[in-house]
């Protein structure tokens, strides 16, 4: 197990996106968490299964938790910041207990609260979030400490039965592009991505 | 004539809600064992209410309809993300929320925190209904889960004392 204090390469989020979005070829859904997460996730493309959330900060994961559950033969898929996480850590606790077939978590950690002016982060003092969600009951739980790992981490938990967590460093670049501010817009979109709208 | 959790449940069956996610209360305890006990529900602890909240958020979306069930308290850690998620959204968030801090509590902080949860509700423009009868029971949940169903707007259903008969507390 890689411990993050040994990671000294830093990745780029946007890169790390464009690589997960490349292999979603059935209809994955993919939940992206506020600010930088989702605007990479814009930046990477379209998709009809993205959802970009414009607020309720931590709740990404969650929110496909429920998905996961609702539509178990999808893949899903949550994009997370280190700054969110850890604002609803217990999550991680409960998706260990609830197990759901199709559930692969992202964490991007860049240590700051990037886009309110980069403030520290508890990863930065130290916090490791895949400890955490190891510690949570999240036994496949990985830091990746290259595009290589992260690539074959992804293309693992891609295909497991159970959920897995991928966290990586990332560096400070600032999100590609801005998404699209209607959420009821937003809403509408993703379902009909998922055929739960017609 | 039933009691009010049975009730409840034959409502939520009626409108197909399936997924439900609660922090415990004594009060709810009759509802969240029987849910429990039934195959017809997912029901699960998340660790709080805005993860319950996401979910039952993330799980209509992907087509299961569910509630959320909690506490007054609880209910008053939920401002943002009705505010940001639910509501813009245009989410039909259902909540079931058992009354505390009315009607004989000896707890100041759930006194107070009481007081913030219909002003919450009433800015955010939630439809809000209070459950205090028996013979209105049946009839109020359907016609509220429906109407938020068909309009995609978040509601609440209070459970007061008056219809759960929460016991007598003593200071």
């Amino acid at each position: 197990m890689t411990v993050h204090a040994a990671i000294t390469t830093r990745l780029s989020r946007f890169d790390l996106t464009c690589r997960l979005v490349s292999r979603l070829k059935n209809g994955e859904a993919v939940v992206g968490g506020i600010g930088n997460s989702n605007f990479d996730l814009w930046a990477a493309g379209p998709r009809p299964q993205n959802f970009y959330m414009l607020g309720s900060m931590g709740l990404a994961f969650p929110i496909a938790l429920g998905l996961a559950l609702a539509q178990p033969t999808r893949r899903v898929i949550a994009i997370e910041g280190d700054g969110s996480l850890l604002m609803q850590l217990g999550c991680l606790a409960t998706i260990a207990e609830r197990a759901p077939l199709n559930l692969t978590l992202l964490v991007m950690d860049n240590g700051t609260y990037q886009i309110t002016g980069g403030q520290k982060t508890a990863t930065h003092h130290g916090a490791d979030l895949v400890a955490i969600a190891r510690g949570s009951g999240l036994a496949d739980s990985n830091w990746a400490a290259n595009t290589e790992e992260f690539e074959n981490l992804l293309d693992t938990a891609l295909a497991a039965d159970h959920p897995h967590l991928i966290a990586a460093k990332i560096d400070g670049a600032p999100g590609r592009e801005t998404t699209d501010r209607d959420p009821a817009w937003i809403r509408d979109s993703f379902m009909r991505g998922l055929g739960t709208r017609e | 004539m039933p009691h009010w959790y049975e009730t409840v449940i034959e409502v939520f069956k009626r409108n197909e809600i399936r997924l439900v996610t609660y922090v415990p209360d004594k009060v709810l305890a009759p509802l969240i064992k029987a849910i429990e006990a039934d195959d017809y529900f997912t029901s699960f602890i998340p660790a709080r209410e805005e993860e319950a909240l996401g979910i039952v958020c993330g799980g209509w979306m992907g087509g299961m309809r569910g509630i959320v069930l909690m506490q007054t308290s609880g209910f008053a850690t939920l401002a943002n993300v009705l505010a940001s998620l639910a509501v813009p959204y245009q989410i039909p968030l259902l909540m079931m929320i058992s009354e505390r801090g009315t009607l004989g509590e000896f707890n100041l902080g759930q006194a107070m925190v009481c007081r913030t949860m219909r002003p919450l509700l009433s800015s955010l423009g939630i439809e809000t209904h209070t459950l205090s009868r028996r013979d209105e029971l049946d009839f109020t949940v359907d016609r509220t889960i429906s109407q938020a169903l068909a309009t995609h707007a978040p509601a609440a259903l209070i459970l007061s004392p008056l219809l759960t008969h929460a016991k007598r507390q003593e200071a």
